[in-house]
């Protein structure tokens, strides 16, 4: 069967069980829109690149699938050099089809011409300039291989215009040898002699805990995770890109550790005698500073990725093998370690005295923007998808959202990339529509991608954005605060500039402000009840508020700052 | 790692003391020097000489010799980060003990009837050769160990140098000893 490039590609995408990509169309990638007519694959117009890169993540951390993104040459492929870049600091599954301009005119300056594979080759896991339609096929089997096996990343396919142009005999490869990649061995056997010291090193600890990272997501082992806990009773600690991975109800579980985790948390690493990591590669935002992060401690590393071993801390046990292998293993091996009743009645004290607090709302407003999470958490459908941006909000959203399962927290760990919720929250809600999806948002964050919310309205994904509008960029200006004699340096937004009820109904959606407690609550309610349009709520809320507790950059965990509240609490 | 310092001759060292040799075989596609060098460069590990050619009678792949600073950082940290990259297909670390190094040197010095004499016994006794002459310049090769490299550079900046080439090295595994690959 002959084929142009552009169909093989289409069709390629498709022999990959691919249902949705997020795109906007151009010059260099117009052959490849006219055969997307003729497919079964949902297109989402976006509004800005950006927006296309973030959607196609939520919807890969939602889903567990990989999210697709499609943008052409020039600047619609350096406009999505940030999502490309926040999905490899979160190892996010992504394909992303750039167009290219003919091959004969690359390295002439054409115009909309970029280097992208050479601008993303630090930031993607792998990527592709295609040199013939007839290896199209191939470029995209490879893609979603690379894109979802071993430590997952975004990989990016540039396709030349002339090369989606040209004609093709129809192939797709069935087996990983066709894919031809020699030097890609994502797994290997695991290696029962490290299995059996990590056991070993179980059984004789008293004060363990497990360090739980985005790698047990990524890795489906939320199941091994519970049964491996439940029977060694150990207690559970969830990063930022772990929430989900470990039900928050559930009495093993200590939350959040690092930079604005609990205390709890924060405190057990720093005390324990054995801390094993499962898919977590000691973030300093977790480990503060380094050499007084858990000194005691024994570390068992569990990672797919070896170049995670030693690169922070030195592990007297690695283990190369996805996490839900290795607990299986571990539980086939029955370690348990000592009696933990002392180290229990140590966490326990530490959880009664340090849990987290706020400040009591006033009702007349401002609001706490803590409370409005609980009040948001409250009353959402069980299973509710939460995205957020970057900054305050999301820690205080990580902090006061219980999570219970996998996929419910879609979030920019590693990178930082502010304006990443309104986009994800789409991708998500998207891979998802049978779940309610949040997202909480700051005004800061909210201002660089809300144009999305067009996005939205005009696909009909019904999603729902609180923000937490305290007229600042929040975090930066609590470092002011604290770390810079109170010195605000351009950090000042305006509650009212703009008027985010207008901007939300200019782009279709519904909007709502709530100034105080009788109004935050009538508008979630209001909000809860509408399912056909994305609803935005402006929360005004007070500018003052701090998220604790806070281990300050570069200081040590058992500097930890709790809320002031609790300041005169025994330790 | 407990890299023992190659012994040299003469005082001049390019190599720093902790230096490793990295075998590294890769895809022979576009890009893929690109890809390492960039590697090495976002990491901060420094390349102490890289050197490149299509590998042992197959055009799919090429070789490419790095000697690597191991005290910019962990050698367990470079390949494992090396290893990531999907075109990198076999690695060998070669510690200098347990390697055999080869590297070229051409270099062009300006002679005259006084220093010529000179120049010839130099050229003998380092068992370098000479390549190419004009009446006032002698072009002179040596094949050999980096330390013999390293001497004869030192030896000939005693005379007025017109261009002095280095290729970088390369490495086998010495017979009898075993590289981890």
């Amino acid at each position: 069967m002959q084929l142009t490039g552009a169909q093989a590609l289409i069709k390629s995408l498709e022999q990959e069980g691919v249902d949705t990509i997020f795109g906007l169309p151009g010059g260099a990638i117009l052959p490849v829109y006219d055969p997307l007519i003729d497919s079964t694959i949902r297109h989402i117009l976006v509004r800005h690149e950006q927006g296309a890169g973030h959607m196609a993540e939520g919807y890969a951390l939602a889903t567990g699938r990989p999210g697709v993104a499609m943008v052409t040459s020039g600047p619609g492929a350096t406009n999505i050099v940030t999502p490309i870049g926040n999905a490899h600091m979160d190892s996010t599954p992504l394909v992303v089809i750039t167009g290219q301009v003919a091959t004969g005119s690359i390295g002439t300056d054409a115009f909309q011409e970029c280097d992208i594979t050479g601008i993303t080759m630090g930031i993607t896991k792998h990527n592709f300039l295609v040199q013939s339609a007839q290896e199209i096929p191939r470029a995209v089997a490879a893609a979603f291989h690379l894109a979802t096996t071993g430590r997952p990343g975004p990989v990016l396919i540039d396709v030349p215009k002339d090369v989606t142009q040209s004609m093709m005999d129809w192939w797709y490869p069935t087996t990983i040898e066709e894919l031809d990649l020699p030097g890609y061995r994502p797994e290997i056997p695991l290696d029962d002699d490290a299995v059996a010291r990590a056991a070993d090193l179980i059984a004789r600890s008293e004060r363990p805990v497990l360090y739980v990272g985005g790698g047990t997501l990524k890795s489906h082992a939320a199941k091994e995770l519970l049964a491996f806990a439940e029977r060694t009773k150990m207690p559970v600690v969830t990063t930022l890109m772990a929430r989900g991975a470990f039900p928050d109800s559930h009495v093993q579980h200590l939350g959040m550790p690092g930079m604005h985790g609990m205390y709890t948390a924060v405190t057990a690493i720093q005390r324990c005698d054995l801390l094993i990591s499962l898919g977590a590669r000691f973030d300093d935002r977790v480990t503060g500073k380094i050499s007084a992060f858990a000194p005691d401690a024994k570390v068992v590393h569990v990672d797919i990725d070896k170049a995670e071993f030693n690169k922070v801390r030195r592990a007297d046990v690695s283990i190369r093998a996805n996490v839900a292998s290795v607990l299986r293993a571990l539980d086939d091996r029955g370690a348990v370690p000592r009696n933990l009743d002392a180290w229990w009645t140590d966490i326990d004290s530490w959880r009664e005295r340090f849990p987290l607090v706020y400040d009591e709302p006033t009702s007349d407003g401002p609001l706490r923007p803590q409370h409005v999470i609980e009040a948001i958490a409250a009353s959402a459908a069980p299973g509710t998808i939460v995205s957020a941006g970057v900054g305050q909000h999301q820690m205080w959203a990580s902090q006061f959202w219980k999570f219970e399962e996998p996929g419910t927290w879609v979030n920019s760990g590693g990178a930082g990339t502010m304006g990443f919720g309104v986009p994800a929250a789409i991708g998500a809600k998207v891979g998802r529509p049978d779940r309610t999806v949040w997202c909480i948002d700051g005004d800061g964050c909210f201002q660089m991608t809300a144009q999305e919310l067009v996005t939205a309205r005009s696909e009909g994904i019904p999603i729902k954005v609180a923000i937490l509008n305290n007229a600042y960029l929040g975090m930066v200006r609590q470092w002011q605060e604290m770390f810079y004699e109170e010195r605000y340096s351009e950090v000042y937004l305006n509650a009212d500039l703009p008027d985010y009820v207008k901007w939300a109904e200019a782009m279709g959606c519904v909007g709502l402000r709530a100034r105080n407690l009788k109004e935050m609550h009538e508008v979630i309610e209001q909000a809860n009840r509408i399912n056909d349009v994305p609803v935005v709520i402006d929360f005004r809320t007070d500018s003052s508020e701090k998220v604790f507790p806070m281990v300050a950059a570069g200081a040590s965990n058992d500097d930890i700052m709790v809320h002031p509240l609790q300041r005169g609490a025994v330790r | 790692m407990s890299a023992t310092p190659e012994p040299f001759l003469g005082t001049v060292s390019h190599t720093p003391v902790r230096h490793h040799i990295l075998s590294v075989l890769v895809e022979n596609k576009a890009g893929v020097l690109a890809r390492i060098a960039g590697l090495f460069a976002r990491r901060g590990f420094n390349i102490y000489s890289l050197a490149v050619a299509p590998a042992e009678g197959n055009a799919r792949f090429s070789r490419v010799t790095i000697v690597v600073d191991a005290e910019s950082a962990p050698l367990e940290q470079i390949v494992g980060q090396l290893d990531k990259l999907v075109n990198v297909v076999q690695i060998t670390d070669l510690a200098p003990k347990d390697a055999l190094e080869r590297e070229l040197l051409i270099a062009t010095v300006a002679v005259d009837d006084a220093n010529r004499a000179a120049l010839l016994d130099t050229v003998a006794s380092a068992g370098a050769s000479i390549v190419d002459v004009d009446s006032n310049s002698v072009t002179v090769m040596l094949a050999g160990t980096p330390g013999a490299c390293d001497h004869i550079e030192k030896t000939l900046e005693s005379f007025a140098q017109v261009e002095l080439h280095r290729t970088g090295r390369v490495a086998l595994p010495r017979l009898g000893r075993t590289a981890s690959a």
